[in-house]
């Protein structure tokens, strides 16, 4: 994980609505091909509903792992 | 030496503000000790929840507009003007015909649908996001009988509640019209599920079935064919339409880009509780203007000027800021023309949506109607 270049790390702790998955949609959608975006959810959701997403749509997950009391996931956007 | 404190934006957010630092420093306003400026590059105030019942023929715009001027208390100094450039550096924000500087600047520049953020998404799509395409969905739906609905939701956007509420009212409104057999709503969403909260989907899904409302999730709008009336998606599917209401993406405002301390989409990076913008102490940010990972919403707006009133006030009286935002929002959330739910939460605490009544659509209407008294700061 210390070797992936984050481009842009998003704190969405304590973000109910619009959410975690939202706002990675909206930062992925501004990236470009090849960044990698990181966001942090206090939801447990997230760690089901951000891979699902990132599959669907064709991106890869770079990592979902839980830190405390909270869950770090990174997408790299492969389009 | 005057204090002077410069309100950008005159919509929800800025106009409940500059009201309450009003309300606040009497006396120091009086003693000329603080001024409050607020500057709106408009004379019209719009409630835009309204808009909804525009487009559903229950209201007239009127209804949900007020000249900014009479909303203002009398120790505020109103200015109609177009901002071009913010500068922070120089604690100063500037038109092409003025210069205002200021000790302490509140950004409350708001968000805008961005019908270019597709192609062909401008010339095809309807929307209740503005006062033009809600008299126009108005308008065309009163002369609606039968046909294909597509509802499109891009993200960020302002009132996470309100595609459920047009799908949801848009059956109700054909059923009691009588055509309800011959109108197909078709409501689409960009992830796994119909709501981004799942408390809030999960209130919404049976109702969906129940009404017969179709839905497609994992919906990524990519383009718009305005002859063909079809909208494709990324997964390259065709979806056809004969009346399409986007729920477009966001930006923040043009003045933001421009000054260069927004993100990509425009929108100020804000500290979530103490709502200053990142990396300054004179500056503050409220409402749709940040960059929160939270809901654009009026209510967001109201909340966060409980706090940063309190703090801005306790500052220019010497005193120390201890207020935080603790994330709150408040919504309704319309599930007919005549019945609702609510949810609230905040950064600690979920939402719940309550059960639904007359009782809590009827509560949305009274807040339209009162909240010309909470804008002004009295409620």
């Amino acid at each position: 994980m210390s070797e992936v270049d984050v481009k842009k790390s998003i704190d969405a702790r304590g973000s109910f609505c619009p959410g975690p998955l939202m706002e990675l949609i909206k930062a992925v959608k501004h990236a470009q091909v090849g960044d990698v975006i990181e966001v942090l959810s206090s939801d447990t959701g997230s760690a089901k509903d951000i891979p699902e997403w990132v599959k669907k749509m064709g991106h890869e997950l770079v990592y979902c792992q839980e830190a405390g009391d909270h869950w770090k996931i990174a997408v790299r956007k492969a389009r | 030496m005057t204090q002077r404190v410069v309100v950008l934006g005159g919509g929800t957010a800025g106009t409940m503000v500059a009201n309450r630092l009003a309300r606040h420093l009497t006396d120091q306003i009086r003693s000329k000790e603080v001024e409050i400026l607020l500057i709106t590059n408009t004379e019209k105030h719009l409630y835009q929840p309204g808009y909804l019942y525009i487009a559903f023929n229950e209201k007239a715009p009127e209804h949900f507009i007020r000249e900014e001027r009479d909303l203002i208390h009398r120790d505020v100094t109103l200015i109609v003007d177009e901002i071009q450039k913010i500068e922070p550096d120089q604690n100063r924000v500037r038109s092409d015909r003025a210069e205002y500087p200021y000790d302490y600047l509140v950004i409350a520049t708001g968000s805008r649908p961005d019908f270019d953020s597709v192609p062909g998404l401008s010339e095809s799509a309807h929307n209740f996001y503005t006062l033009d395409g809600a008299t126009r969905l108005r308008d065309t739906l009163a002369g609606m009988k039968k046909g294909r609905i597509l509802i499109t939701v891009d993200i960020p956007h302002k009132c996470p509640a309100a595609p459920l509420e047009i799908a949801l009212m848009l059956d109700d409104y054909f059923r009691k019209r009588g055509v309800r057999e011959q109108v197909e709503i078709q409501y689409t969403y960009p992830i796994g599920r119909i709501h981004s909260l799942e408390s809030v989907a999960e209130w919404a899904l049976p109702q969906f079935e129940k009404r017969g409302i179709a839905y497609e999730t994992f919906f990524n709008l990519e383009r718009v064919d305005p002859e063909r009336k079809t909208a494709i998606t990324m997964d390259g599917e065709e979806h056809p339409f004969d009346v399409l209401i986007s729920v477009p993406a966001h930006q923040g405002a043009q003045v933001i880009l421009d000054s260069g301390i927004g993100d990509e989409m425009g929108f100020v990076p804000t500290d979530r509780h103490t709502l200053k913008m990142e990396g300054s102490d004179n500056v503050y940010v409220i409402g749709d203007a940040t960059n929160l990972p939270i809901s654009k919403a009026g209510s967001t707006a109201h909340y966060q000027s409980e706090p940063l009133v309190h703090n801005l006030a306790s500052r220019l009286k010497g005193l120390p800021e201890t207020a935080i935002y603790n994330g709150k929002v408040a919504c309704f959330l319309e599930n007919s023309l005549q019945d609702a739910s609510f949810i609230t939460f905040d950064y600690e605490n979920p939402p719940k949506p309550a059960a639904t009544s007359e009782l809590l659509h009827w509560f949305k209407m009274a807040y339209g109607e009162f909240y010309w008294l909470n804008v002004r700061g009295i409620l």
